[in-house]
Protein backbone atom coordinates (compact mmCIF):
# COMPACT_ATOMS: atom_id res chain seq x y z
CA UNK A 1 0.00 0.00 0.00
CA UNK A 2 1.49 3.53 -0.77
CA UNK A 3 0.51 6.34 1.04
CA UNK A 4 -1.43 9.65 -0.88
CA UNK A 5 0.63 12.30 -1.25
CA UNK A 6 -1.41 15.25 -0.86
CA UNK A 7 -0.21 18.63 -3.21
CA UNK A 8 1.38 21.39 -1.78
CA UNK A 9 -0.62 24.89 -2.37
CA UNK A 10 1.68 25.48 -5.35
CA UNK A 11 1.05 21.89 -6.42
CA UNK A 12 -2.74 22.78 -6.16
CA UNK A 13 -2.96 26.47 -7.18
CA UNK A 14 -0.50 25.73 -10.73
CA UNK A 15 -1.89 27.33 -13.50
CA UNK A 16 -4.70 29.31 -11.45
CA UNK A 17 -4.26 32.95 -11.33
CA UNK A 18 -3.62 35.08 -8.23
CA UNK A 19 -4.81 38.26 -6.63
CA UNK A 20 -3.32 40.39 -4.05
CA UNK A 21 -4.78 39.84 -0.39
CA UNK A 22 -4.87 41.09 2.72
CA UNK A 23 -6.05 38.69 5.20
CA UNK A 24 -5.12 41.43 8.22
CA UNK A 25 -6.05 44.15 6.85
CA UNK A 26 -9.47 42.07 6.68
CA UNK A 27 -9.59 40.47 9.65
CA UNK A 28 -9.07 44.16 11.27
CA UNK A 29 -12.07 45.51 9.15
CA UNK A 30 -14.56 42.20 10.00
CA UNK A 31 -13.11 42.71 13.49
CA UNK A 32 -14.47 46.58 13.88
CA UNK A 33 -17.41 45.98 11.79
CA UNK A 34 -18.70 43.23 14.13
CA UNK A 35 -17.61 45.38 17.17
CA UNK A 36 -19.82 48.31 15.64
CA UNK A 37 -22.75 45.77 14.87
CA UNK A 38 -23.14 44.17 18.48
CA UNK A 39 -22.81 47.60 19.99
CA UNK A 40 -25.28 49.03 18.35
CA UNK A 41 -27.72 45.68 18.82
CA UNK A 42 -26.58 46.05 22.19
CA UNK A 43 -27.11 49.59 23.31
CA UNK A 44 -30.44 49.98 21.57
CA UNK A 45 -31.76 46.42 22.33
CA UNK A 46 -30.17 45.45 25.74
CA UNK A 47 -30.53 41.56 27.02
CA UNK A 48 -33.27 39.44 28.72
CA UNK A 49 -33.06 39.63 32.85
CA UNK A 50 -36.62 38.11 34.24
CA UNK A 51 -35.85 37.97 37.73
CA UNK A 52 -35.83 34.16 38.89
CA UNK A 53 -38.78 32.66 40.73
CA UNK A 54 -38.21 31.58 43.72
CA UNK A 55 -39.64 29.25 46.69
CA UNK A 56 -40.56 32.21 47.92
CA UNK A 57 -42.42 34.17 45.42
CA UNK A 58 -44.16 30.99 44.76
CA UNK A 59 -45.07 30.06 47.87
CA UNK A 60 -46.47 34.14 48.34
CA UNK A 61 -48.21 34.61 44.58
CA UNK A 62 -49.92 30.52 45.11
CA UNK A 63 -49.90 29.33 48.62
CA UNK A 64 -52.25 26.91 47.84
CA UNK A 65 -50.66 25.30 44.63
CA UNK A 66 -47.59 25.35 46.80
CA UNK A 67 -48.76 23.76 49.63
CA UNK A 68 -50.64 21.10 47.29
CA UNK A 69 -47.24 20.22 45.89
CA UNK A 70 -45.23 19.71 49.15
CA UNK A 71 -48.34 17.81 50.33
CA UNK A 72 -48.20 15.72 47.20
CA UNK A 73 -43.97 15.19 47.94
CA UNK A 74 -45.07 13.45 51.09
CA UNK A 75 -47.51 11.32 49.39
CA UNK A 76 -44.58 10.43 46.63
CA UNK A 77 -46.75 11.26 43.99
CA UNK A 78 -45.05 13.87 42.23
CA UNK A 79 -42.58 14.09 39.30
CA UNK A 80 -39.79 14.73 41.28
CA UNK A 81 -40.95 11.67 43.57
CA UNK A 82 -41.08 9.03 41.04
CA UNK A 83 -38.54 10.62 38.38
CA UNK A 84 -35.72 7.80 38.12
CA UNK A 85 -32.18 8.07 37.74
CA UNK A 86 -29.94 10.32 38.22
CA UNK A 87 -32.34 11.30 40.94
CA UNK A 88 -33.91 8.15 43.22
CA UNK A 89 -34.71 4.73 42.55
CA UNK A 90 -38.14 5.59 40.30
CA UNK A 91 -39.40 4.43 37.35
CA UNK A 92 -41.56 7.21 36.06
CA UNK A 93 -39.34 9.35 33.64
CA UNK A 94 -37.11 6.86 32.50
CA UNK A 95 -36.86 6.47 28.72
CA UNK A 96 -35.93 4.02 26.56
CA UNK A 97 -36.30 2.07 23.80
CA UNK A 98 -36.61 -1.77 24.19
CA UNK A 99 -33.09 -2.74 26.37
CA UNK A 100 -31.64 0.46 25.23
CA UNK A 101 -32.35 2.80 28.51
CA UNK A 102 -29.22 4.55 28.75
CA UNK A 103 -30.66 6.64 32.23
CA UNK A 104 -31.03 3.41 33.87
CA UNK A 105 -27.50 2.23 32.95
CA UNK A 106 -26.37 5.06 34.65
CA UNK A 107 -28.48 4.99 37.71
CA UNK A 108 -28.53 7.29 40.70
CA UNK A 109 -26.04 10.14 40.92
CA UNK A 110 -27.56 13.01 42.18
CA UNK A 111 -29.71 11.27 45.45
CA UNK A 112 -33.25 13.37 45.66
CA UNK A 113 -35.58 12.19 48.09
CA UNK A 114 -38.37 15.02 47.67
CA UNK A 115 -40.58 13.74 50.63
CA UNK A 116 -37.71 14.38 53.31
CA UNK A 117 -35.39 16.97 50.89
CA UNK A 118 -38.24 19.43 49.91
CA UNK A 119 -40.80 18.86 53.03
CA UNK A 120 -39.46 17.03 56.21
CA UNK A 121 -35.85 18.40 56.64
CA UNK A 122 -36.74 22.02 56.19
CA UNK A 123 -39.69 21.40 58.89
CA UNK A 124 -37.43 20.14 60.89
CA UNK A 125 -34.73 23.10 60.70
CA UNK A 126 -38.05 25.37 60.82
CA UNK A 127 -39.26 23.29 64.28
CA UNK A 128 -36.30 24.49 66.51
CA UNK A 129 -38.09 26.92 69.09
CA UNK A 130 -41.60 25.99 67.72
CA UNK A 131 -43.03 23.24 69.80
CA UNK A 132 -46.00 23.11 67.79
CA UNK A 133 -44.35 22.02 64.62
CA UNK A 134 -42.03 20.20 66.53
CA UNK A 135 -44.74 17.99 67.89
CA UNK A 136 -46.74 17.83 64.62
CA UNK A 137 -43.52 16.55 62.88
CA UNK A 138 -42.78 14.18 65.51
CA UNK A 139 -46.48 12.89 65.04
CA UNK A 140 -46.11 12.50 61.44
CA UNK A 141 -42.65 10.83 61.58
CA UNK A 142 -43.96 7.92 64.26
CA UNK A 143 -47.21 7.10 62.56
CA UNK A 144 -47.67 4.09 60.17
CA UNK A 145 -48.13 4.31 56.50
CA UNK A 146 -51.68 3.69 56.17
CA UNK A 147 -52.57 6.47 58.36
CA UNK A 148 -50.17 8.95 56.92
CA UNK A 149 -51.68 8.04 53.30
CA UNK A 150 -55.15 9.06 55.09
CA UNK A 151 -54.20 12.38 56.15
CA UNK A 152 -52.58 13.15 52.93
CA UNK A 153 -55.15 11.77 51.00
CA UNK A 154 -57.91 14.02 52.43
CA UNK A 155 -55.58 16.87 53.17
CA UNK A 156 -54.62 16.90 49.34
CA UNK A 157 -59.06 16.82 48.38
CA UNK A 158 -59.31 20.01 50.45
CA UNK A 159 -57.01 21.50 49.18
CA UNK A 160 -58.64 21.41 46.21
CA UNK A 161 -60.99 23.85 47.58
CA UNK A 162 -59.10 25.85 49.63
CA UNK A 163 -59.59 29.59 49.56
CA UNK A 164 -56.33 31.26 49.28
CA UNK A 165 -56.78 34.95 52.03
CA UNK A 166 -55.18 37.95 51.29
CA UNK A 167 -52.87 37.13 54.37
CA UNK A 168 -51.06 34.74 52.34
CA UNK A 169 -52.68 31.79 53.80
CA UNK A 170 -56.05 29.82 53.18
CA UNK A 171 -58.97 28.49 54.78
CA UNK A 172 -59.63 24.55 54.56
CA UNK A 173 -62.98 22.18 54.87
CA UNK A 174 -62.78 20.75 58.55
CA UNK A 175 -61.54 17.51 58.11
CA UNK A 176 -59.10 14.61 60.05
CA UNK A 177 -55.86 15.62 58.11
CA UNK A 178 -53.50 14.35 61.36
CA UNK A 179 -50.71 17.01 61.55
CA UNK A 180 -50.66 18.22 58.26
CA UNK A 181 -51.87 21.94 58.69
CA UNK A 182 -49.89 22.66 61.37
CA UNK A 183 -47.19 21.42 59.34
CA UNK A 184 -47.82 22.87 56.58
CA UNK A 185 -48.73 26.07 57.68
CA UNK A 186 -45.07 26.14 58.86
CA UNK A 187 -43.88 24.87 55.63
CA UNK A 188 -45.51 27.73 53.93
CA UNK A 189 -44.73 30.08 56.86
CA UNK A 190 -40.99 29.12 56.04
CA UNK A 191 -41.14 29.37 52.65
CA UNK A 192 -43.19 32.81 52.72
CA UNK A 193 -39.98 34.01 55.05
CA UNK A 194 -37.42 33.00 52.39
CA UNK A 195 -36.19 30.66 54.37
CA UNK A 196 -36.97 27.48 52.84
CA UNK A 197 -34.93 28.97 49.65
CA UNK A 198 -31.73 28.40 51.47
CA UNK A 199 -32.38 25.51 53.52
CA UNK A 200 -33.62 23.45 49.98
CA UNK A 201 -30.00 24.92 48.45
CA UNK A 202 -27.85 23.76 51.89
CA UNK A 203 -26.03 20.46 51.88
CA UNK A 204 -24.63 21.23 55.16
CA UNK A 205 -21.67 23.08 54.23
CA UNK A 206 -21.31 26.76 53.88
CA UNK A 207 -20.83 27.68 49.86
CA UNK A 208 -23.56 26.41 47.42
CA UNK A 209 -24.00 26.26 43.66
CA UNK A 210 -26.33 23.38 43.51
CA UNK A 211 -29.84 24.28 42.83
CA UNK A 212 -31.08 20.95 41.91
CA UNK A 213 -33.19 20.32 44.87
CA UNK A 214 -35.27 23.69 44.53
CA UNK A 215 -35.24 23.63 40.96
CA UNK A 216 -37.08 19.87 40.76
CA UNK A 217 -39.34 20.77 44.06
CA UNK A 218 -40.52 24.57 42.04
CA UNK A 219 -40.34 21.97 38.21
CA UNK A 220 -43.03 19.85 40.32
CA UNK A 221 -45.43 22.77 41.21
CA UNK A 222 -47.15 25.18 38.71
CA UNK A 223 -46.09 27.98 39.10
CA UNK A 224 -43.17 28.03 37.26
CA UNK A 225 -44.96 26.99 34.31
CA UNK A 226 -47.38 29.62 34.75
CA UNK A 227 -44.80 31.74 34.00
CA UNK A 228 -43.31 29.96 31.04
CA UNK A 229 -46.58 30.21 29.75
CA UNK A 230 -47.21 33.56 29.86
CA UNK A 231 -43.33 34.18 28.60
CA UNK A 232 -44.34 31.77 25.80
CA UNK A 233 -41.56 29.39 26.47
CA UNK A 234 -43.28 26.34 26.99
CA UNK A 235 -42.37 23.44 24.29
CA UNK A 236 -45.85 23.68 22.42
CA UNK A 237 -44.70 26.71 22.09
CA UNK A 238 -41.07 26.03 20.57
CA UNK A 239 -39.79 27.28 24.13
CA UNK A 240 -36.29 26.01 23.61
CA UNK A 241 -35.68 29.00 20.91
CA UNK A 242 -37.16 31.34 23.05
CA UNK A 243 -36.06 33.80 25.29
CA UNK A 244 -38.10 36.08 27.81
CA UNK A 245 -39.56 39.02 26.06
CA UNK A 246 -38.96 39.49 22.23
CA UNK A 247 -35.62 38.25 22.40
CA UNK A 248 -34.22 35.27 19.98
CA UNK A 249 -33.36 32.84 22.16
CA UNK A 250 -31.21 29.67 21.07
CA UNK A 251 -32.64 30.01 17.53
CA UNK A 252 -30.11 27.26 16.44
CA UNK A 253 -31.86 24.67 18.10
CA UNK A 254 -34.79 24.86 15.68
CA UNK A 255 -34.25 21.61 14.46
CA UNK A 256 -34.23 19.61 18.18
CA UNK A 257 -37.11 21.84 18.71
CA UNK A 258 -38.68 20.64 15.76
CA UNK A 259 -39.09 17.05 16.15
CA UNK A 260 -40.90 17.37 19.75
CA UNK A 261 -43.81 19.02 17.51
CA UNK A 262 -44.54 16.11 15.45
CA UNK A 263 -45.27 12.30 15.36
CA UNK A 264 -43.43 9.87 16.21
CA UNK A 265 -42.30 12.54 19.06
CA UNK A 266 -44.97 14.45 20.10
CA UNK A 267 -46.70 13.24 22.97
CA UNK A 268 -44.40 10.58 23.21
CA UNK A 269 -43.36 9.30 26.69
CA UNK A 270 -39.94 8.67 24.90
CA UNK A 271 -39.61 11.97 23.20
CA UNK A 272 -36.37 13.30 24.62
CA UNK A 273 -34.10 10.07 23.98
CA UNK A 274 -35.94 9.41 20.47
CA UNK A 275 -35.67 13.15 19.72
CA UNK A 276 -31.66 13.18 20.79
CA UNK A 277 -30.87 10.19 19.54
CA UNK A 278 -32.55 11.76 16.06
CA UNK A 279 -30.17 15.01 16.22
CA UNK A 280 -26.98 12.79 17.01
CA UNK A 281 -27.31 10.87 14.00
CA UNK A 282 -28.21 13.87 11.74
CA UNK A 283 -25.26 16.04 13.61
CA UNK A 284 -23.37 13.05 12.61
CA UNK A 285 -24.87 12.78 9.06
CA UNK A 286 -23.63 16.35 8.51
CA UNK A 287 -20.08 15.70 10.07
CA UNK A 288 -19.42 12.75 7.25
CA UNK A 289 -21.32 14.70 4.88
CA UNK A 290 -18.15 13.81 2.52
CA UNK A 291 -18.44 11.11 2.81
CA UNK A 292 -22.15 9.82 2.13
CA UNK A 293 -22.97 9.41 -1.73
CA UNK A 294 -26.62 11.89 -2.02
CA UNK A 295 -25.47 14.26 0.56
CA UNK A 296 -22.16 15.04 -0.60
CA UNK A 297 -23.85 15.32 -4.47
CA UNK A 298 -26.26 17.94 -3.57
CA UNK A 299 -24.04 20.88 -4.16
CA UNK A 300 -23.82 19.44 -7.99
CA UNK A 301 -27.47 19.31 -8.33
CA UNK A 302 -28.49 22.21 -6.88
CA UNK A 303 -25.52 24.58 -8.40
CA UNK A 304 -25.60 27.72 -5.81
CA UNK A 305 -21.67 27.43 -6.60
CA UNK A 306 -22.93 29.28 -9.62
CA UNK A 307 -23.79 32.10 -7.13
CA UNK A 308 -20.46 31.70 -5.10
CA UNK A 309 -18.13 31.80 -7.65
CA UNK A 310 -19.08 34.29 -10.22
CA UNK A 311 -15.74 36.28 -10.40
CA UNK A 312 -13.64 35.47 -13.62
CA UNK A 313 -10.45 34.65 -14.04
CA UNK A 314 -8.21 37.86 -14.54
CA UNK A 315 -7.75 38.39 -18.02
CA UNK A 316 -3.89 39.68 -18.07
CA UNK A 317 -2.53 36.73 -16.91
CA UNK A 318 -2.87 32.73 -16.51
CA UNK A 319 0.36 32.28 -14.51
CA UNK A 320 0.47 32.19 -10.87
CA UNK A 321 1.26 35.71 -10.50
CA UNK A 322 -1.30 37.80 -11.59
CA UNK A 323 -0.76 41.59 -11.55
CA UNK A 324 -1.37 43.46 -8.99
CA UNK A 325 -4.44 44.36 -8.01
CA UNK A 326 -5.84 43.05 -10.77
CA UNK A 327 -9.23 42.14 -9.45
CA UNK A 328 -10.71 44.03 -6.38
CA UNK A 329 -10.96 42.16 -3.30
CA UNK A 330 -13.74 41.76 -1.00
CA UNK A 331 -14.10 42.60 2.17
CA UNK B 1 23.00 14.93 22.94
CA UNK B 2 23.17 15.11 19.24
CA UNK B 3 19.89 15.36 17.76
CA UNK B 4 20.41 13.78 14.42
CA UNK B 5 18.31 14.73 11.16
CA UNK B 6 15.42 12.00 11.53
CA UNK B 7 14.22 13.61 14.86
CA UNK B 8 10.84 13.84 15.68
CA UNK B 9 11.96 17.64 16.33
CA UNK B 10 13.59 17.87 12.73
CA UNK B 11 10.31 16.25 10.93
CA UNK B 12 8.23 18.04 12.77
CA UNK B 13 9.99 21.08 11.75
CA UNK B 14 10.44 19.74 7.78
CA UNK B 15 6.63 18.68 8.06
CA UNK B 16 5.17 22.41 9.19
CA UNK B 17 8.16 24.53 6.59
CA UNK B 18 6.76 21.66 3.74
CA UNK B 19 2.92 21.82 4.77
CA UNK B 20 2.44 25.93 6.36
CA UNK B 21 5.13 27.89 5.61
CA UNK B 22 4.75 31.14 6.91
CA UNK B 23 3.48 32.86 2.53
CA UNK B 24 0.72 29.67 3.36
CA UNK B 25 -0.34 30.68 7.19
CA UNK B 26 -0.41 34.77 6.05
CA UNK B 27 -0.28 34.71 2.32
CA UNK B 28 -0.64 38.25 0.58
CA UNK B 29 -1.91 36.70 -2.76
CA UNK B 30 -4.87 34.48 -3.44
CA UNK B 31 -6.24 32.60 -6.22
CA UNK B 32 -8.81 35.35 -8.33
CA UNK B 33 -11.86 33.22 -7.20
CA UNK B 34 -11.33 33.96 -3.81
CA UNK B 35 -13.22 37.18 -4.70
CA UNK B 36 -16.76 36.13 -3.46
CA UNK B 37 -18.82 37.22 -1.07
CA UNK B 38 -19.04 33.13 0.67
CA UNK B 39 -15.60 33.85 2.20
CA UNK B 40 -16.59 37.03 4.45
CA UNK B 41 -18.58 34.77 6.30
CA UNK B 42 -15.93 32.52 7.50
CA UNK B 43 -13.55 35.64 8.84
CA UNK B 44 -17.19 37.69 10.52
CA UNK B 45 -17.75 34.78 12.23
CA UNK B 46 -14.05 34.63 13.78
CA UNK B 47 -14.75 38.40 14.70
CA UNK B 48 -17.88 37.44 16.06
CA UNK B 49 -15.62 34.83 18.80
CA UNK B 50 -13.14 37.20 19.77
CA UNK B 51 -15.95 39.83 21.02
CA UNK B 52 -17.58 37.02 22.72
CA UNK B 53 -14.82 35.76 24.26
CA UNK B 54 -13.44 39.73 25.01
CA UNK B 55 -16.96 40.28 26.82
CA UNK B 56 -17.09 36.74 28.30
CA UNK B 57 -13.89 37.53 30.19
CA UNK B 58 -14.85 40.71 31.40
CA UNK B 59 -18.27 39.00 32.66
CA UNK B 60 -15.86 36.16 34.47
CA UNK B 61 -13.61 38.64 36.00
CA UNK B 62 -16.52 40.49 38.01
CA UNK B 63 -18.15 37.57 38.65
CA UNK B 64 -22.35 36.09 37.90
CA UNK B 65 -23.99 38.72 39.93
CA UNK B 66 -22.45 42.18 38.79
CA UNK B 67 -24.28 42.73 35.27
CA UNK B 68 -27.74 41.52 36.78
CA UNK B 69 -27.12 44.69 39.12
CA UNK B 70 -24.56 47.13 37.31
CA UNK B 71 -25.42 49.17 34.27
CA UNK B 72 -22.52 48.99 32.60
CA UNK B 73 -22.27 44.50 33.30
CA UNK B 74 -25.64 44.94 31.55
CA UNK B 75 -24.11 46.55 28.36
CA UNK B 76 -21.15 44.16 28.48
CA UNK B 77 -23.94 41.31 28.82
CA UNK B 78 -25.60 42.51 26.21
CA UNK B 79 -22.64 42.23 24.27
CA UNK B 80 -22.18 39.23 24.76
CA UNK B 81 -25.61 38.36 24.11
CA UNK B 82 -25.54 39.63 20.84
CA UNK B 83 -22.01 38.58 20.25
CA UNK B 84 -23.20 35.22 20.39
CA UNK B 85 -26.13 35.48 18.40
CA UNK B 86 -24.47 37.21 15.74
CA UNK B 87 -21.67 33.98 16.07
CA UNK B 88 -24.24 31.64 15.01
CA UNK B 89 -25.62 33.40 12.26
CA UNK B 90 -22.86 33.95 10.41
CA UNK B 91 -21.18 30.44 11.26
CA UNK B 92 -24.27 29.23 10.09
CA UNK B 93 -23.94 31.12 6.86
CA UNK B 94 -20.55 29.82 6.53
CA UNK B 95 -21.58 26.22 6.80
CA UNK B 96 -24.14 26.62 4.22
CA UNK B 97 -21.72 28.78 2.26
CA UNK B 98 -19.13 25.50 2.52
CA UNK B 99 -21.87 22.79 1.74
CA UNK B 100 -23.03 24.28 -1.64
CA UNK B 101 -19.37 25.03 -2.18
CA UNK B 102 -18.21 21.36 -1.33
CA UNK B 103 -15.78 22.68 0.50
CA UNK B 104 -14.30 19.03 1.39
CA UNK B 105 -13.23 18.38 -1.82
CA UNK B 106 -9.31 17.65 -2.61
CA UNK B 107 -8.87 16.13 0.65
CA UNK B 108 -10.11 18.65 2.77
CA UNK B 109 -12.41 16.16 4.41
CA UNK B 110 -11.08 17.12 8.08
CA UNK B 111 -11.14 20.78 7.60
CA UNK B 112 -14.96 20.11 7.25
CA UNK B 113 -15.12 17.82 9.80
CA UNK B 114 -13.68 19.87 12.43
CA UNK B 115 -16.18 22.50 11.27
CA UNK B 116 -19.23 20.84 11.87
CA UNK B 117 -17.13 19.50 15.74
CA UNK B 118 -17.26 23.91 16.07
CA UNK B 119 -20.76 24.22 15.42
CA UNK B 120 -21.51 21.55 17.71
CA UNK B 121 -19.75 22.36 20.48
CA UNK B 122 -20.77 25.64 20.12
CA UNK B 123 -23.87 25.17 20.61
CA UNK B 124 -23.10 23.20 23.99
CA UNK B 125 -20.93 25.85 25.25
CA UNK B 126 -23.75 29.09 24.46
CA UNK B 127 -26.25 26.64 26.36
CA UNK B 128 -24.36 26.23 29.29
CA UNK B 129 -24.26 30.50 29.06
CA UNK B 130 -28.16 30.32 28.69
CA UNK B 131 -28.70 27.80 31.79
CA UNK B 132 -26.03 30.13 33.71
CA UNK B 133 -27.60 33.34 33.66
CA UNK B 134 -29.14 33.34 36.75
CA UNK B 135 -32.75 34.46 35.82
CA UNK B 136 -35.75 33.05 34.81
CA UNK B 137 -34.76 32.04 31.49
CA UNK B 138 -31.83 29.92 33.13
CA UNK B 139 -34.24 28.50 35.51
CA UNK B 140 -36.63 27.47 32.96
CA UNK B 141 -34.38 26.05 30.23
CA UNK B 142 -32.65 24.16 32.51
CA UNK B 143 -35.69 22.30 33.96
CA UNK B 144 -37.07 21.43 30.59
CA UNK B 145 -33.80 20.80 29.52
CA UNK B 146 -32.49 18.42 32.46
CA UNK B 147 -35.08 15.56 31.06
CA UNK B 148 -33.29 15.44 27.61
CA UNK B 149 -29.81 15.35 29.31
CA UNK B 150 -31.27 12.72 31.68
CA UNK B 151 -32.66 10.47 29.21
CA UNK B 152 -29.59 9.24 27.03
CA UNK B 153 -27.78 9.02 30.66
CA UNK B 154 -25.56 11.95 30.65
CA UNK B 155 -27.54 13.59 33.75
CA UNK B 156 -25.60 11.67 35.45
CA UNK B 157 -22.61 13.71 34.98
CA UNK B 158 -23.79 16.64 33.35
CA UNK B 159 -26.10 18.37 35.58
CA UNK B 160 -27.93 21.09 33.76
CA UNK B 161 -29.44 22.12 37.39
CA UNK B 162 -26.47 22.52 39.33
CA UNK B 163 -25.15 26.09 38.48
CA UNK B 164 -21.90 25.72 39.30
CA UNK B 165 -21.01 23.13 37.25
CA UNK B 166 -22.91 24.59 34.01
CA UNK B 167 -20.81 27.75 35.11
CA UNK B 168 -17.08 26.24 35.03
CA UNK B 169 -18.05 24.47 32.14
CA UNK B 170 -19.10 27.91 30.41
CA UNK B 171 -16.35 30.66 31.49
CA UNK B 172 -13.47 27.97 31.33
CA UNK B 173 -13.67 24.54 29.69
CA UNK B 174 -15.71 24.91 26.39
CA UNK B 175 -14.11 28.71 25.66
CA UNK B 176 -10.67 26.66 25.23
CA UNK B 177 -12.36 23.56 23.23
CA UNK B 178 -13.94 26.28 21.04
CA UNK B 179 -10.15 28.02 20.55
CA UNK B 180 -8.33 25.38 19.79
CA UNK B 181 -10.93 24.12 17.61
CA UNK B 182 -10.93 26.88 15.91
CA UNK B 183 -6.87 27.32 15.68
CA UNK B 184 -6.63 23.60 13.86
CA UNK B 185 -9.64 24.38 11.91
CA UNK B 186 -7.87 27.97 10.62
CA UNK B 187 -4.45 25.91 10.02
CA UNK B 188 -5.98 23.37 8.29
CA UNK B 189 -7.61 26.39 5.95
CA UNK B 190 -4.49 27.83 5.69
CA UNK B 191 -2.57 24.11 4.81
CA UNK B 192 -4.72 23.03 2.38
CA UNK B 193 -5.86 26.63 0.73
CA UNK B 194 -8.84 27.34 -0.31
CA UNK B 195 -10.64 24.94 -2.39
CA UNK B 196 -10.94 25.56 -6.32
CA UNK B 197 -14.86 26.11 -7.79
CA UNK B 198 -16.78 23.26 -8.53
CA UNK B 199 -15.98 22.35 -12.09
CA UNK B 200 -18.93 19.95 -12.98
CA UNK B 201 -16.50 18.63 -15.87
CA UNK B 202 -14.18 17.59 -13.49
CA UNK B 203 -15.25 16.38 -10.81
CA UNK B 204 -13.06 15.55 -7.04
CA UNK B 205 -14.74 14.27 -4.49
CA UNK B 206 -12.81 13.52 -0.85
Amino acid sequence: MTARIQPTQEEYYRGIPTVPYDLVKELAIALAAVLALIVVLAALLSSPDVAPATVQTWAASDPVGFVATATDELSGSTVAANYGPPYNSGSGSIQGFGFLSPQSWLGVHQPVDPANDFVLAPLKVASAGNTDLAAALDTYIKADDKTRQGWLSGYSKALKDAKADPSGSFTLATGDYGPLPVMMDGLRRQAQGGGLDGVLLSRGGFYQTDYTRPLLFMGDGGYLAGLADAQKLTGSQWGMMNETGSYPGQTWLWLYTFWYQVPPFAGSSNADLGVVLTVTLLSLGLMLTPFIPGLRDIPYLIPVHRLIWRTPPPTNGGGQTAAPGSLPVPH
Amino acid sequence: MTVGRRSWTSRTRAYLEQRLPSANLLPDRQPYYVGSWVYVFGIVTIAALVWVLASGVVLAFFGPDWWHINRAGRFFNSIHFWGVQVFFVFMVLHLWGQYFAAGWRDGRAKTWMIGVVIFLVSIVAAFTGYVSQQNFDAQWIAVNAKDAMNSVGAGAFFNVLNFGQMYGIHVMLLPIAVVMLVGLHIVLVRMKGVVKPIDRRARQDS
